[in-house]
């Protein structure tokens, strides 16, 4: 089999469509999986904390 | 400057600038009359000039052992001020350019004052001086305190701030001699591009390397979206610089790409710097600085983590929109235009994201001009986003393509969106890290903030209406079958609006100055005496031997 413009189409419209919905998928899962929430609220509102030094 | 650097870093500082110096000498040796030669003699006189600086406090007293106790603000310092020189800078020569348009005499007749060689020095010098600047400020400034460590280098920071500044020298200088790749936004020639890959890398590994050392367990979202955007630019700059000098003593140099691979490398480069130097890295700053400012935590954390993934890989796609109706392959052009529309999805959710915060504190956006800055760059992304999803539809780019709606659209995001993001953040950031109660004047902000916004809602509106008439112009056709204008009717037609897109530089231009000013007087100013009551260290929580 010859690898030209069709062999790089067909991979795209499979593997390329596979590999990106997957990621999705992947961030999707992490962004909402339940355990991660408590870490995620702490992260935003610790940022307002007004300290100026470098934590020991 | 110097008195944070023990014995054993002023001399590798040393060191460091003599090897750069001695660069310097051979680039002038083997260039001799060519450009070549003249920026190794520039690149001689910048390490020179830092070398005095190193050696005329280099027996100042050493720093104390709590220097790794405090957070390291002397390179965000210098880098702001860096970053304001080059937006006034760098806007003063858009005015320029932009009256240059109006009245061509304003070239007065001289080779390095002409058009094609002004205008870099414009994009280089607002793009990479200001933003640039502004963007390894604040970058030093967020990592170390959302990673609650300080920075992981003494020496590097200054190494990758004065390096950059080095790079930008000499593309502008580059410029005025007639150097160029005739690339867009990837102007300076080989030997600017291999010294900025030292100086990125740097940059990459002191980021991770301050990251390794945080002690917050969860990184922050604002540092993956500086990390997202040093990573990549090291990427791009390097695959789109790929040359071959034409000699060791030549400033001139070809590109390895072919064709219509070097067109297809340089905009997936051209687009991506818009979207990784031009979004990425201030979407960071939007992350920290608006919810500080606003001092209400991010409206989602979730829906900025997957905006934060849906631009970082949407985006690597998007650049072949650039080139419809070009010899690229249709289906490449395709993808271009199919991701660029799919943009818009993580786009607005980060714009929307951003302005969900504020909701319910609208009334601070109404009394603090820092914030509304703020407010208004969400709201610029959020429309400059859409406009470019729609650009990107190759019937539409049909229009738009060559015109000056292209320039309006980069404008609104770059007046809009990029530079009224950095001034908030900096408003924000100069009382901070002075230790100052607030900025010197409350209404010289107010000041800046509106002309800044006239000066955007004048140069768009004209961008616009040009850049549409333009368009039409050129495509209208008599019953004959051939071109109802000239290509001269069309730059008559064009006059009004050149003039009034020159005056709205020039209030921003104004607008930056004000924000100097502004700047220099709250730094002059008295540092507050007593602390803030929130202003103590933590104590101790876990300690790690040799931190």
């Amino acid at each position: 089999m010859d690898f030209d413009y069709d062999t790089l189409v067909a991979f795209s419209k499979s593997w390329g469509l596979l590999y990106l919905f997957a990621f999705f998928l992947a961030v999707v899962v992490y962004a909402f999986w339940p355990s991660n929430k408590n870490r995620f609220d702490r992260a935003k509102k610790s940022i307002l904390d007004q300290d100026d030094k470098p934590w020991k | 400057m110097i008195g944070q650097l023990t014995s054993g870093e002023r001399q590798s500082a040393v060191v460091i600038l003599l090897i750069v110096a001695m660069v310097g000498l051979s680039m002038a040796a083997l260039g001799r009359t060519d450009p070549l030669g003249v920026h190794g003699v520039i690149v001689m006189l910048f390490s020179g000039g830092l070398l005095y600086v190193v050696l005329s406090s280099f027996y100042a007293p050493a720093p104390t052992e709590e220097r790794e106790a405090s957070y390291y603000d002397d390179p965000i310092k210098i880098g702001i001020v860096l970053s304001m020189g080059w937006a006034v800078f760098g806007m003063l020569m858009g005015v320029w350019v932009a009256s240059q348009l109006a009245w061509p005499d304003l070239a007065f007749d001289a080779a390095w004052s002409s058009f094609g060689r002004l205008r870099p020095t414009h994009t280089t010098g607002v793009i990479f001086g200001f933003g640039g600047n502004a963007l390894i400020a604040t970058s030093f400034h967020v990592v170390q305190r959302t990673s609650r460590a300080r920075l992981a280098g003494q020496l590097s920071p200054w190494f990758v701030l004065f390096g950059f500044n080095l790079f930008c020298i000499l593309a502008v200088t580059g410029y005025f001699m007639g150097i160029t790749q005739s690339k867009e936004y990837a102007e300076p020639e080989w030997y600017a591009d291999l010294w900025l890959v030292v100086v990125w890398v740097t940059y990459f590994i002191l980021y991770i390397r301050t990251i390794a050392r945080r002690k917050e367990p969860h990184i922050y979202v604002a540092n993956w979206y500086f990390m997202a955007f040093i990573l990549v630019v090291a990427i791009l700059h390097i695959v789109n610089n790929l040359t071959l000098p034409v000699s060791w003593g030549h400033a001139k140099s070809y590109t390895v790409w072919p064709g219509v691979q070097d067109a297809m490398v340089q905009w997936w480069y051209g687009h991506n710097a818009v979207a990784f130097f031009l979004t990425a890295g201030f979407l960071g700053m939007l992350y920290y600085y608006l919810p500080v400012r606003a001092q209400r935590p991010i409206f989602s954390y979730r829906l900025s983590i997957l905006s934060f993934w849906g631009i970082t890989f949407f985006y690597m796609w998007a650049g072949s929109h650039h080139l419809h109706y070009t010899a690229l392959p249709h289906w490449v052009q395709t993808l271009g235009m199919t991701f660029s529309v799919m943009l818009l999805v993580p786009s607005w959710a980060s714009a929307g994201n951003a302005l969900l915060t504020l909701n319910g504190a609208w009334h601070k956006v109404r009394d603090d001009a820092t914030l509304r800055f703020m407010m208004v760059a969400a709201v610029f992304y959020g429309l400059s986003t859409f406009e470019g999803s729609f650009m990107a539809i190759r019937p539409v780019n049909s229009l738009s393509h060559y015109t000056d709606w292209t320039v309006g659209h980069v404008h609104a995001g770059a007046l809009g969106w990029v530079a009224l993001i950095t001034f908030g953040s900096f408003y924000t950031l100069v009382p901070a890290l002075w230790k100052r109660e607030a900025m010197y004047s409350a209404r010289l902000i107010e000041v800046h903030f509106w002309l800044a916004l006239a000066g955007t809602l004048i140069y768009v509106f004209a961008m616009w209406n040009s850049g549409i008439i333009q368009g039409l112009m050129w495509r209208t056709y008599t019953e004959e079958g051939t071109l109802a204008y000239s290509f001269v009717d069309s730059l008559v037609a064009m006059y009004p609006y050149y003039i009034a897109r020159a005056f709205g530089g020039l209030l921003f231009l104004i607008g930056a100055v004000v924000c100097c000013y502004n700047i220099w007087m709250t730094v002059r100013a008295k540092p507050v005496t007593s602390s803030r009551s929130g202003d103590v260290p933590v104590v101790s929580v876990a300690s790690v031997a040799g931190e």
